[in-house]
C-alpha cells in the first residue's frame, strides 16, 4: 500500500462518515418533534454534507482518476463505502438520533482537533474549517443528551436504551489498520487509538451529568470503516440517496 | 478597456448583496478574501461561511455577474477554505446594518448583547440554530419579539 492509497482510504473514511450521517440526519427534515429541533437537525446535516464535499473532493484529487466528490457519493455501491457502522444505523427515535450524534460528534471533535496539525496542509485546512462546526454540534448534542437523560422518567429510559444500543458501535472509530499506521508514521493522521482517552473523557463527563450509565461489555460492532461488511441498512439508505443518479445517470441542474 | 484598480473592484463587490441577508454586502460579510490582478486576469478569492452553506455557489454567480457587468472579461474565482471564515471578519458597517435589519450581530460572549428591536438585555435562547447555518434563534423577554442572532464562530 502506497501512502497515497492509504490517504485515499482515510479520506473516504472521513467523507463517508459525514456523508452517511448527514443523510441520516437529513431524514428528520419535516419530521422533528418541534420546529426548532427540525431546523437544528437540518442545519447539522447540512454542515456534515458540506464537510463531505471537502473530504471526498480531496479523496478524488488524491486518487487521481478524475472522480469528483459527487461521483464518489453517488456512483459507488455499499461495499466501497468506508463509514463506521454506527452512522448508517436507522435513526430510531429522536433521543436515539441525538445520542448517536453526540457519540459521533465527540469523536469528530477530537479527530478534527488532531488533524488541524496534520503534516498534510490540505487536511489541516479542512479540519480547521470542520472543527469550528463540530464544536458547535458537540455543544448542542451534548446539551440535549444531558437534557433528555436527566429529564423525565420516560426520556431517561429512552436515552439509556439508546446508549445501550449504540455504545458497542463506538469502538470501531478507534480501530487501526495498515492505512492508519502509514499515515500516523507520516504525521498526516493520528493513530486512532490515541484519541480514545480524550473521547472517553468528554463522553464520560456528559453521560455522568445526564445520569446515564455506560454499559459494560467490550463487544465492538465493526466492519464498515474497512469495508469488510456493512449492515443491511446501508444498502437501503443508498437506494434513497443515490436514486436520482441511478435512474437518470449523469443528471445535473 | 483599461484595467480597473483593485480598490475599484472592492467597491463594486461592496455593492453585491449577500443572497440570504441582502441588507449587507459580500464585503461586509468578510467572505471576499482577496482581489488581485494576475496579468490581465482578475482573481477573486472567496471563502464559504459554513462548509455546507448553499448560498456559496449563488454568491460565486453573483460576483461573476456583477464583475462581468462592469466589463471584466478575464475572471478567475477561487474558493479558499484556509484560514476558515470567522465572524470577526464582519465589517463594523455590516454589524450596524444587521442590527438595523433586526438580526443581532455576533458577540465574543457567544450571545446577543441586546434585543435588536427594543435594546433590552433581558434575553433568552430558543435554539442554537436558525433560518440559515450562520444564525441562532433568540427571544426578548421584554418586548417578547423573537429574533435571529448571527452566531459567533
Amino acid at each position: 500500500m502506497t501512502r497515497d492509497e492509504a490517504l485515499f482510504e482515510f479520506l473516504l473514511r472521513m467523507g463517508d462518515n459525514t456523508l452517511i450521517l448527514g443523510h441520516r440526519v437529513s431524514e428528520w427534515c419535516g419530521h422533528s418533534p418541534v420546529l426548532e429541533e427540525d431546523i437544528a437537525l437540518a442545519n447539522t446535516a447540512l454542515d456534515m454534507i458540506g464537510q463531505t464535499q471537502l473530504w471526498l473532493g480531496l479523496a478524488g484529487e488524491v486518487e487521481g482518476k478524475g472522480r469528483t466528490a459527487d461521483n464518489l457519493a453517488f456512483l459507488r455501491d455499499a461495499w466501497d463505502f468506508r463509514n463506521v457502522l454506527m452512522v448508517e444505523l436507522p435513526n430510531g427515535d429522536f433521543g436515539q438520533t441525538l445520542m448517536r450524534q453526540f457519540l459521533y460528534d465527540a469523536w469528530s471533535f477530537v479527530m478534527t482537533d488532531w488533524l488541524k496539525g496534520s503534516a498534510d496542509e490540505r487536511i489541516a485546512a479542512i479540519a480547521e474549517k470542520a472543527h469550528k462546526e463540530v464544536t458547535y454540534h458537540l455543544e448542542r448534542s451534548g446539551d440535549t443528551v444531558i437534557g433528555l437523560g436527566d429529564g423525565t422518567e420516560e426520556s431517561h429510559r429512552r436515552m439509556q436504551a439508546a446508549l445501550d444500543y449504540l455504545y458497542p458501535y463506538c469502538g470501531e472509530m478507534f480501530e487501526k489498520d495498515k492505512a492508519d499506521e502509514l499515515l500516523a508514521e507520516a504525521g498526516i493522521a493520528p493513530d486512532p487509538a490515541e484519541l480514545r482517552a480524550e473521547y472517553d473523557d468528554i463522553v464520560g463527563r456528559v453521560l455522568a451529568e445526564a445520569t446515564l450509565a455506560i454499559p459494560g461489555g467490550d463487544y465492538v460492532h465493526k466492519g464498515g470503516r474497512n469495508g469488510r461488511m456493512h449492515t443491511e441498512h446501508l444498502g437501503h439508505l443508498l437506494t434513497s440517496m443515490q436514486w436520482l443518479q441511478r435512474a437518470y445517470p449523469g443528471a445535473a441542474w | 478597456m483599461e484595467k480597473p484598480t483593485v480598490d475599484q473592484v472592492w467597491e463594486w463587490l461592496d455593492a453585491v448583496p449577500d443572497p440570504e441577508i441582502p441588507v449587507i454586502s459580500l464585503v461586509d460579510l468578510g467572505i471576499i478574501r482577496d482581489v488581485a490582478w494576475q496579468g490581465d486576469t482578475l482573481c477573486v478569492a472567496l471563502t464559504p461561511t459554513y462548509s455546507g452553506c448553499p448560498a456559496t455557489s449563488v454568491i460565486e454567480m453573483d460576483v461573476e455577474t456583477a464583475l462581468r457587468g462592469h466589463g471584466i472579461e478575464k475572471l478567475e474565482l477561487k474558493r479558499q477554505i484556509s484560514p476558515p471564515w470567522t465572524t470577526d471578519w464582519l465589517t463594523e458597517k455590516g454589524r450596524a446594518k444587521l442590527e438595523d435589519y433586526g438580526i443581532a450581530p455576533p458577540q465574543p460572549a457567544g450571545g446577543p448583547s441586546r434585543c435588536p428591536q427594543c435594546h433590552s438585555t433581558n434575553l433568552e435562547r430558543i435554539s442554537q440554530f436558525g433560518s440559515t447555518p450562520c444564525k441562532a434563534t433568540w427571544r426578548c423577554r421584554d418586548c417578547l419579539e423573537p429574533f435571529d442572532y448571527f452566531k459567533c464562530i
